[in-house]
């Protein structure tokens, strides 16, 4: 009997090591932080830094909580997100058209792609007085911000993508018999998703950005709003929550696209180190 | 002579200063299968691929049906040397990529999978395939469509020996079915024999026709037929610029400096 029972008893210990080092591996990225957090409580606790200026882990989870008990920080993720949701599709969407019109003919490359690096080169946040000027302090100027910083990345993206689709890919199309629309949607578009696909998630970080941006300069509501707020009634706590509230807006709409991403290229042949 | 399918005729095609081939004429007729085979560089998938539309830079004059060669002509279909599946469709869908994306489902898709045997990877993607499964799916795909002329470029050189055998004996019948006229590059003379009506072979630096072997066997055929061996060793003759010389190396290696000299074992000194 006992020979049977040692390999049943060690494969029950190897699982369940196993397991517990599946379990490691998905919390060791909360190590750090967790970490930090306590030094962070006790140094402020310990009267080394003022509590004024850095409050403690648990003042803001109070904050936090009177935020969204109140419905006000709700309110500002609603407006900010919204924001974001519309800016980037504005900007994305017209990258995508263009993107495709210019990675497509050489002769709207010619024509547009010289004027589009040079707005390129434009800093993003100078473009902020003039759209205040030209579209006042309503949201006209916030989303039109938060489309410009997404249409860039979308944008050289996608023109890279199409543009170095395989020529083999593309001789098979025509092979097929496929010209004008129906080889770009069958080839071009298939083949520069990916590219496309590292554009959104790049524009999408950066409508996040000007967000923030388009927020701290004018704005009566959204997280930028809150920050300002923060600042000017000098609560350190109202800032450092809306900094937290922003990484994980940011965090799970870039999770969202990753998810689409996965599932939309799963034919991707890529070396991947994830687990799978 | 005027052929009623293909008449090819190319003075010359040059890639930058190299000059390809020169002087390449020859024709075929609707229901024909002819091979094409020559040393490797010698411009056979460049003859492809001018027939296929693919390449049109060269001095000559070309006609299918009476027509110049265009890309997106249903007329001709083209199987690449490499597989070329689209990686973003599954193995079915590349197969039935003539029809789009609702083709996966033709019933013709199934019994073509299951005829280069990969019934059990219709969902799959292509990254998932091994080279010669690859190959096979691409096979698929080119005779899922039916054109008048199917080119193939080496199609069976990644597949095992027991495979070929099916996928060439599939490719005829599905040619003769559908009256499909084939021209097959291949470097194996005796697939080149067994399969077709005539083997051109060429020549290569610059690549030109060195000769014309008709086999004059009729299909079914065994592939033991002394007829057709004979037909093997001609079309090698031709391939070896008409001659039986056979390159004897030994003396080249002979007098090549041993890279590497085994150690004798007496000559090692154990101190104990
Ligand atoms: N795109 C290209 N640019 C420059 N030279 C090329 C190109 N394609 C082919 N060549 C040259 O043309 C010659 C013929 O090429 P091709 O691919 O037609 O040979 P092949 O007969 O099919 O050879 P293989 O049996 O190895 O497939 C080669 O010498 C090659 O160097
Ligand atoms: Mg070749």
């Amino acid at each position: 009997m006992s020979e049977v029972s040692i390999p049943a008893s060690t494969a029950v210990v190897a699982s369940s090591r196993f397991e517990f080092k599946a379990l490691i591996r998905r919390v060791q990225g909360l190590l750090v932080p967790a970490v930090l957090v306590i030094i962070w409580e006790t140094v402020v606790r310990a009267g080394w830094v003022s509590q004024h200026l850095l409050p403690p882990p648990s003042e803001l989870v109070t904050t936090l909580a009177d935020l969204a008990g109140n419905g006000t920080l709700l309110g500002h993720i609603g407006i900010s997100s919204l924001r974001v949701l519309i800016g980037f599709f504005i900007g994305a969407g017209l990258a995508v058209v263009v993107g495709a019109a210019v990675g497509l003919s050489r002769r709207t490359e010619a024509l547009l792609d010289p004027t589009f690096q040079a707005l390129r080169a434009i800093p993003s946040l100078a473009w902020v007085p003039l759209l205040l000027l030209w579209l006042g302090i309503d949201e006209a100027p916030k989303i039109t911000l938060i489309a410009i910083g997404a249409f860039f990345p979308v944008y050289l993206n996608f023109v890279a993508g199409i543009q170095n689709v395989e020529r083999k890919l593309v001789e098979v199309g025509g092979i097929y018999g496929l010209t004008g629309y129906r080889l770009i949607a069958r080839i071009f578009l298939p083949a520069a998703l990916p590219n496309l696909f590292t554009g959104l998630r790049s524009g999408l970080s950066l409508s996040w950005m000007f967000l923030v941006a388009a927020e701290l300069i004018a704005a009566s509501s959204g997280l930028g709003y809150l920050l300002t707020d923060g600042r000017e009634t000098g609560r350190a706590d109202l800032v450092i929550v809306a900094i937290i509230v922003l990484a994980l807006l940011g965090k799970t709409s870039d999770s969202l696209l990753l998810w689409l991403e996965v599932r939309l290229l799963g034919w991707r042949d890529v070396f991947d180190t994830r687990p799978s | 002579m005027s052929h009623n399918l293909l008449d090819l005729a190319v003075a010359a095609k040059d890639f930058q200063a190299l000059r390809v081939i020169k002087n390449v004429r020859f024709g075929i007729n609707a229901g024909e299968v002819v091979s094409l085979v020559g040393p490797s560089g010698c411009g056979k998938s460049t003859l492809l691929r001018i027939i296929g539309g693919l390449d049109t830079s060269y001095s000559g004059k070309v006609c299918i049906k009476g027509e110049p060669p265009h890309l997106h002509s249903r007329e001709v279909g083209l199987i690449f040397q490499e597989p070329r599946l689209l990686p973003w469709l599954m193995v079915a869908e590349n197969v039935a990529f003539e029809l789009g994306r609702k083709g996966r489902h033709h019933p013709y898709v199934t019994q073509l999978l299951a005829e280069v045997g990969l019934s059990d990877f219709a969902t799959a993607y292509p990254k998932q395939l091994s080279g010669g499964m690859a190959q096979r799916a691409a096979i698929a795909r080119g005779l899922f469509t039916q054109p008048s002329l199917l080119l193939l470029d080496e199609p069976f050189s990644a597949v095992d020996a027991f495979t070929r055998r099916r996928l060439q004996d599939l490719l005829l019948s599905v040619a003769g079915h559908h009256g499909t006229t084939l021209l097959l590059v291949t470097h194996d003379v005796s697939e080149a024999v067994y399969l077709s009506d005539r083997v051109i072979v060429l020549a290569d630096r610059p690549g030109r026709i060195s000769g014309q072997v008709i086999v004059g066997e009729a299909r079914p055929r065994d592939r033991r037929n002394p007829q057709l061996i004979r037909r093997e060793a001609e079309v090698l003759t031709l391939l070896n610029d008409g001659t039986n010389a056979f390159f004897d190396l030994s003396y080249d290696l002979a007098s090549a400096p041993t890279p590497w000299q085994a150690a004798r074992l007496s000559s090692l000194n154990f101190a104990i």
